[in-house]
């Protein structure tokens, strides 16, 4: 088993009992622990893809950003008389029934295309090679200068940058997303602004 | 066990799935949020592995560095809410949020 198959399988378990325990655990700080773990063998997943930027913005962004946020607002919110908020077992059948059945129709739907055949046809149409070597850009997962020439405006990966080639490239939402964001956060930081609590 | 791409698109589909149960059985308002995590991290195994495995290339990890960035977005509004309905009904139930109810 070389070491790519036994990484892909440790960090693949990892992932899948963690969200699975995310499912299961009764206390909301468990979950954040176990979603911990299955974020960050996602992001260990996505360094084994050749995806390095996706991977290091995973650690960074969610990991290191968004799920400490959530357990800001775990330690927030648990003060005050702690009910154990369970669900029914009846509710818990019905709902581990619902889960199977639709992870069995997404698994049966993506099973059922053939991805090499459509591959294909695509590059045929599009007059590329269509061998599985060259989806692979390459790079060894260095992907950060093309990302990053994208997100400016330009596509080195197809050719033609300095030929004065347009192509379309992610200037406009990288645009619209800083914006998106700087909105959001100070919305947010309003919303939650410290008020005189209304004894309820 | 090989990476190949149907292995992948099932990691996504676990994580997917497991998004979705956690949003639809979860109490906890906090709990809910942790499943839209994990639906848009399922979305994101799915995006990198069509990156790498077919003609789409960098657009799938472009794609989900835009995922990633809008994620982050929802949660501090999402968080903003379920804070502020903390502090007007000291409980972080769902149940419990039935003012509105016919």
């Amino acid at each position: 088993m070389s070491g790519e198959s036994l990484f892909f399988t440790l960090f693949t378990i990892a992932a899948c009992m963690g969200a699975i325990a995310v499912v299961v655990s009764q206390s909301v700080v468990r979950m954040a622990f176990w979603l911990i773990i299955s974020l960050g063998s996602t992001a260990a997943l996505f360094f084994l893809i050749d995806a390095d930027f996706v991977g290091a913005a995973q650690l960074l962004i969610y990991v290191g950003g968004t799920l400490v946020l959530l357990v800001f607002a775990v330690m927030l919110t648990s003060s005050g008389p702690y009910l154990k908020i369970d669900t029914s077992p009846g509710e818990t059948v019905l709902a581990a029934m619902v889960g199977l059945l639709f992870l069995f129709m997404v698994i049966a739907a993506q099973t059922g295309v053939d991805w090499d055949g459509t591959n294909e046809r695509i590059a045929a149409a599009n007059g590329q090679d269509a061998s599985a070597a060259v989806f692979d850009s390459g790079s060894g997962g260095n992907t950060l200068r093309t990302i990053g020439m994208s997100l400016l405006g330009l596509r080195p990966d197809l050719g033609g940058a300095s030929a004065g080639e347009l192509h379309t490239a992610y200037l406009l939402p990288f645009e619209i997303v800083s914006i998106h964001l700087l909105v959001v956060l100070v919305g947010a930081a309003y919303l939650a602004r410290a008020k005189r609590r209304r004894d309820a | 066990m090989e990476p190949t791409l149907s292995r992948y698109l099932m990691i996504g589909a676990v994580l997917f799935v497991c998004g979705v149960i956690c949003m639809a059985t979860k109490r906890n308002a906090i709990g809910v949020l942790m499943g839209v995590e994990l639906v848009l991290n399922g979305a994101n195994v799915n995006l990198v592995a069509f990156s790498r495995y077919t003609t789409l290339g960098i657009d799938g990890q472009i794609y989900s560095l835009f995922v990633i960035v809008l994620a982050a977005a929802e949660a501090a509004v999402a968080l903003a809410i379920a804070l502020n309905f903390y502090n007007n009904h000291l409980t972080i139930d769902v149940d419990r949020a039935n003012k509105l109810k016919g």
